[in-house]
Parts: structure tokens; sequence; C-alpha cells
């Protein structure tokens, strides 16, 4: 079920390869499965049938860049589609400009809103805040006692009028108490509540227009089906909210509700709660999620960075060195090079399917400063060293750390870094000769 | 009596036969012919309610194939259709949950907030209605709180609780808990447990070892394991029903919150796809909010107006 879209297009398009134009017939047909891939996602169906028909409009007749397939370049279109629409990075909180900030967590039942709310009090209290955290649960058995015992576990407090008084006057209640310890910012927590529950909702509402909000984030569980826009439709309309936690993301949900939140709301979605651990919300990154959603870990942002930044030939060249297992330290240079224009290396390792447990070794987790060393070190090397790194004994090693002005065991560690990356390499082009998940186009590394 | 769990059961899915039903009748009944398009507008209703792509296309299928071979002409008759076939998904070897052992232990297990405690809560309020003894289990040492809120119910049904403390290992929870159940001679023994993405190998097997100490507490035990779904979950449930099976051989689906716009038509593609039976069904945050799941009456309730 979670096989990859960019496999399923290409068998769509295997009789097109070579074609410089996409007509609507490969369209329609290439669509098809995107809408399927879409919908398998939990993509509300409706959202996705308005954007198949942006796809539509972009795809039909596009050109297609000689350095893809087709099928690299439709899957090209539906990430920067789906990309745009998810919108940019944004995981700020607005911030009143006279304290104490009001954050308000709402949404369904079992989302997850108690445990973001302990979350997004860590966070907070990390970026130099002093967080209170309001009990405004006073439905759910035990839900007072579950903030209580986050607030005792951060060590952050937490503001309680018991379960007998209404949500407003414990709202009311808690401003005044930030103002009297001092705290400045207010994280409430909320009982959930199916949108459709008229009562509850006014109660929110009631909230809402007592202590003025900065910020109502809507909790929303990341395996939620087709109802995730009955859900936020309905609660942005009632209460207008400003951004989403979505949550359950370590789970192996592919996600396709935050497009559908996005869509009705046009509002960010500004953290992902990734595991039970109260360091476990993530800023949201819009280009993974889309990724996920058509199931092709960050393949797509590796196809969108090698294709800006790698200069198609010099590309091939080195895929073929690559196979051929004939790359020298020259050509490590030179990668080094086009690597450092697509962004740090570790990201880049990460979004390499498979690779993701290779970012610890030497070598994948190379830094920037680093990379300026190992440039000074392989320009103090001879030609022939470069070509052959089997040669460079002690003395060898000495003299470039001299003329490098770095230390031997700067030296020594970039063999040790080059050998590890060609071992990588292999890697690599086995999986491409497995010819699994990597399309098998565009270089990296 | 019948008459009357059956328009309960339909104030429950009220809501649920709005969009799914209203839908499929307002579609048939405005349209005079079976077409292409027709039938498109069917997938979208079927996706739309959560049965998934692969449940809908086989439905849709069988529906086709139907049509050609009774020579239907009336688009009315294919919401007949389309009830008995799903209908026919859902009949599969459904059985109600039994008060046959002495004591019955029922462990309840599922991802985190699809409302488990919860479940358990409106169990023993329903046992203890029929004058049954219960006994809870509090084997949710983990979230912060569980065992309170598990308290909370047990004190709403005025049923016994077996705790330990925060933190302590649920397996040994659970076993106090049937040991305590055997010499109380209590009739039925409701196991909690944590919230767990079906994701996380380790808590998987945590929940494995659970399931494998409380046999040693009784022979047979657990002889229920029920996985509860949030009728909001889309596609993942079918994911989450396969590892929760695979690890504790779940025997049957609770499924939640179906008092919402959510339309449960994943039990459909969990019916279809992994024949695991539809027990209970929760239609609101109360103790009497729990219904049987009878296949017959839910797509009754579901396709009458
Ligand atoms: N509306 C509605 N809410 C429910 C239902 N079942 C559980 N809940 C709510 O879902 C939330 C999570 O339930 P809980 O039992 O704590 O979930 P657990 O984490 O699986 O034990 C609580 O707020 C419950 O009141 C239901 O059938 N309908
Ligand atoms: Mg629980």
């Amino acid at each position: 079920m979670l096989e990859g879209l960019t496999e399923k297009l290409q068998s769509t398009f295997k009789r097109l390869r070579g074609k410089g134009k996409l007509s609507e017939k490969d369209v329609n047909a290439a669509l098809r499965e995107v809408k399927m891939a879409l919908l398998e996602a939990d993509v509300n169906f409706k959202v996705v049938k308005d954007f198949i028909s942006i796809l539509k409009e972009r795809a039909i007749g596009a050109e297609v860049l000689e350095s893809l397939t087709p099928a690299q370049h439709v899957v090209k279109i539906v990430n920067e589609e789906l990309t745009r629409l998810m919108g940019g990075e944004q995981s700020k909180i607005n911030i009143a400009s006279k304290p104490p900030t009001i954050v308000m967590l709402v949404g369904l039942q079992g989302a997850g809103k108690t445990t973001s709310a302990g979350k997004l009090a860590k966070l907070m209290h990390k970026q130099g805040r002093r967080p209170l955290l309001v009990a405004g649960d006073i439905y759910r058995p035990a839900a007072i006692k579950q903030l209580q015992v986050l607030g005792e576990q951060l060590d952050i407090p937490v503001f309680t009028m018991g379960d007998k008084h209404s949500p407003v006057d414990i709202a009311k209640g808690a401003l005044q108490q930030a103002k009297s310890i001092n705290c400045d910012m207010l994280i409430i927590d909320t009982a959930g509540r199916l949108h459709i529950d008229e009562v509850l909702m006014e109660e929110l509402k009631a909230v809402k227009d007592h202590i003025h909000p900065h910020e109502i984030l809507l909790v929303v569980d990341a395996m939620t089906g087709q109802d995730a826009v009955n859900v936020a439709e309905t609660f942005n309309e009632q209460l207008g909210i400003d951004g989403v936690i979505l949550t359950k993301l370590d789970g192996d949900t592919r996600g396709g509700a935050a497009l559908s939140v996005r869509a009705v709301t046009n509002r960010p979605i500004k953290f992902v709660g990734m595991g039970e651990k109260l360091d476990a919300l993530e800023p949201f990154h819009p280009e993974r999620l889309s990724s996920r959603i058509l199931g092709m870990g960050d393949m797509l942002s590796l196809i969108e960075k090698a294709q800006t930044s790698f200069d198609a030939k010099k590309a091939q060249d080195m895929e073929k060195k690559i196979r051929e297992q004939s790359f020298t330290l020259e050509d490590f240079f030179d990668q080094l090079q086009q690597v450092k224009q697509m962004g740090p290396l570790d990201q880049i390792m990460g979004m390499i399917p498979g690779m993701n447990n290779m970012k610890n070794v030497p070598g994948g987790e190379v830094d920037e400063k680093q990379l300026a060393k190992i440039e000074a070190v392989i320009c103090s090397m001879t030609p022939h060293e470069r070509q052959q790194p089997e040669i460079i004994n002690g003395s060898r090693r000495r003299r470039i750390a001299l003329g490098s002005g770095t230390r031997v065991q700067d030296v020594n560690s970039l063999l040790k870094q080059f050998a590890q990356a060609k071992k990588m390499m292999k890697k690599i082009s086995d999986m491409q000769k497995g010819g699994k998940k990597m399309g098998g186009k565009f270089p990296f590394f | 009596m019948v008459k009357g769990l059956f328009s309960k059961l339909k104030d429950g899915l009220s809501k649920t036969r709005k969009g799914f039903v209203e839908k499929v009748e307002n579609l048939v009944n405005f349209r005079t012919q079976i077409d292409e398009e027709l039938y498109e507008e069917l997938e979208e209703i079927l996706i739309g309610a959560d049965v998934g792509v692969t449940t809908t296309m086989n439905l849709l299928e069988r529906i086709r194939k139907l049509v050609r071979e009774r020579k239907i002409k009336d688009p009315k008759e294919l919401t007949e259709l389309l009830k008995e076939e799903i209908a026919a998904i859902l009949k599969d070897e459904s059985d109600d949950i039994v008060l046959n052992q002495e004591p019955k232990v029922i462990m309840v297990v599922g991802v985190n907030g699809v409302g488990k405690t919860t479940t358990i809560g409106k169990l023993a309020h329903r046992f203890q209605e029929e004058g049954k003894k219960v006994l809870l289990a509090a084997g949710d040492t983990f979230r912060a709180a569980a065992i309170d809120q598990l308290e909370v119910w047990a004190g709403r049904a005025n049923v016994e609780i077996i705790k330990h403390s925060a933190g302590a290992d649920a397996a040994a929870v659970a076993y106090d808990a049937i040991v305590a159940a055997k010499s109380r001679g209590a009739d039925v023994v409701l196991v909690d447990t944590a919230g767990r993405l079906h994701t996380k190998t380790n808590l998987m097997t945590e929940l494995s070892k659970v399931k494998r100490v409380m046999g040693k507490a009784m022979e047979d035990a657990p002889h229920e394991v029920l996985l509860v779904l949030d009728a909001t979950t889309g596609q993942n449930a079918l994911s989450q029903t396969k590892i929760f099976t695979e690890a504790v051989d779940i025997t049957g689906v609770v499924l939640t919150k179906l008092d919402g716009t959510a339309k449960g038509g994943i039990v459909i593609a969990i019916a279809s796809e992994m024949g695991v039976p539809i027990k209970l069904i929760g239609v609101g945050e109360k103790a009497e909010d729990l219904r049987d799941f009878d296949p017959e009456e839910f797509v009754e309730a579901l396709f009458s107006k």
C-alpha cells in the first residue's frame, strides 16, 4: 500500500521515455495515480479534486526537463504544488506586545491537547519564557490531574480551580495568577469536544471573548481521516484559529489530514508531535510532509535540491564514477563544492531513503567548518595523491597538514571519511542497481 | 425492547447517517439513470466516509456486476444493493461478549486517545447494571493521571479497582487483578492498558508480555482482547488493526466517537480486509454511550432517513 508514487508513475510512463512534452493523456493517466496516492494518505476527497485540477493545468504541455524522467517530472510538479499549498515553515507563536501572551489549545477528544500543552510549555520555557499551564478541561476524568503531573515533571506552574468553575472563570483566574506570579505566557488546555457540539463550542467562544487569546491552536491527530475537513472548518469558523499542532506523527500514518486542514483553514501547521516524551514537539516542515503524504521518503526534496544545484552533465559523470567505483579525492573535492550549494550534509544524508542511520558514521556528519578544512587539505595534496590516496603515508600526511595549516589528525580523519564515503557510495550504487526508490537518475553526494 | 435499542442506536448514529445516507439517497433520488457519473459520485461518498480506496473499488466493482447481472435500471435500487453488500461484509462472525468464564478477562488495547479507558468505564457500567461483579485493572501505568482517570470511572460504576503506583509494571497489575478477581469471585476483569502507537516495537513487545503474564494468572486469559479504534481515524486504522493483531491477537474491535461527523466507514474496510469482527460502538462520553455493534442495525440505521 505504501509503494512509492514515483514507482507507480514510472510504470505509467514506461512507454513514454524520451518524450519532450506531457500530453493530456499522459497527464490524466499520471494524475490518476497521484489521486489514489493522496486518497490513500487520507487527504479529503474534495481537497484532492481541487488539487488535481490545479496540477492538471500545470502539467499538460509542460516541458520535461532533460535531467528528469516524465515520472520524476510529474512528481516534481506534484511536490511543488503540494509544498506550496502547505505553506512555508511557520512555527512561531504570536507574542503579545503586552504580556502575558495567551495561548489556547482546542480540538476533538483524544487529539492530544493536554500532552501538547505540556510540550509547548517546555518549548516556550526553553526559549526563555515563563509559561503558566491552565487546567481548563473540567469534564474528562482526571484531566486536571494529568496536567498537574506534567507541570510537576516540567517544573512549570499549573493553574487550576478544580472542575466546579466555568472555563471562563478559570481563564480569568489564570490571567490574574499569571500577573501576580510574573508569568509571561498562559497555555490553556481545554476539554476535547466535537465540533458539532454547539453547547461546548459556545463555551470556547465565551472563553475567547473574555480573555482574547493571542494564539488559538487547533490540535489535530495526524491519523485523522476524511472528517478532518469538517473538524477544521468548524473550529476555524467558530473560533478563528491561528495555527495547528499535528500530533502523533511518529506513527506510520501518511498524514494527509494535514493537507485537508491546511486547505480548508489556510492556517499554518506550526508544530508536530513526534512522541510521548515532553520534548517531542518539533517545528513543522512542509516539504517533509508532502513527500510523506506521497509515500516517498524525502526523495522529493532531494530531486529539488539536486536539480537546482547540480550541473546535469557533471552529475552524470559522477554517477558513472560512483557506479564504477572509480571515485577519487579529486571527485570528492568537486562533489563537496556542489554539496555545499545543496545545504548541510547531514540533512542531505537524512533525505536519502535508507541512509538515515548513516548520519552517525564519520563522514556523514561533516559540518560546514570541517568542510573548509577538508578543502584546504585536499588542495595541499598532489594530483597523484588525490587519485591514489593509498600512497599517503606518514611523511606525506605531515607535509599535507603543514601545507594546509591543519593538523595531522585532520588529514587522517579526512582520509577516513573518504574511505567511509566510498563505502557509502558503493551502498548507494548497489541500491541504484536494484532500481529501488532511487529513480536512478539524479546524483547525490 | 428491540425497538428501544434500535431507536437509541439511530440517535447515536443520526449524525453518521446524515452525510452518509442522505448523500446516497439524495444522489440516487436525483438521478434518473445509472451511468458513470453516478458511480463516480458513489465512489466519492464511500471514500469520503473513510471506507478507503481498495474497499471502495471492490464494493463498486461488485455492484457494477450485480447491476449487469440483474439488469438493474433504477438508481434507487443501488441504495439497496449497496446496503446488502456492506451488510454482507460486516455480518462476518461478529459475536457478542458473553461472560462465560469465571472470571472473564477482557484486555483493552489501542493507540493513544482513542477511548480505551472510557470504553472500560462504559463496560463496567453495563456489567454492573446486569448485576455482575466487575473488577478493573489500572494497567495504564504510563500516562500521567491515567490511574486516577480509571478510578473515577470505577467510582461512577461503583466497582472495585486494582492499581499499583504510576510507573509500575503493567503486567504485574493485570496479574494481580486476575488473582484478586478469582479469590473475590468476580465475573469480569477489565484490563486497561497504556495507549501506544503500533509502530513502537518495544511498546508492542511489552503489550505482548502483559498478555502472556495474564495467561499465567489464569489459563486462557485474556479471553477477549478488544482493540479500540477512533471513528475519526482514516486509513491508518488498518495498519493499527494489523499490527495489534500480530502482537496480541485481538478478538474484536470497539469503534468509538461515532457521535461526531466521522462516518466510521473504516470498519467496512477492516471487516473486509482483515476479517476482524466489530463488537461495540461508542456514541458519546457518558457511561451509557456504548452499544453492541449489530451489522443489520448499523447498516439499517446508516441507510434509513
Ligand atoms: N464524543 C466521544 N468521545 C469519546 C468517546 N469515547 C471516548 N471519548 C473521549 O475521548 C477522550 C480520550 O478517551 P480516553 O478513554 O482517555 O482514551 P485512551 O487514551 O484510549 O484511554 C476522552 O475525552 C473521552 O471522553 C465517544 O464514543 N464519543
Ligand atoms: Mg487511557
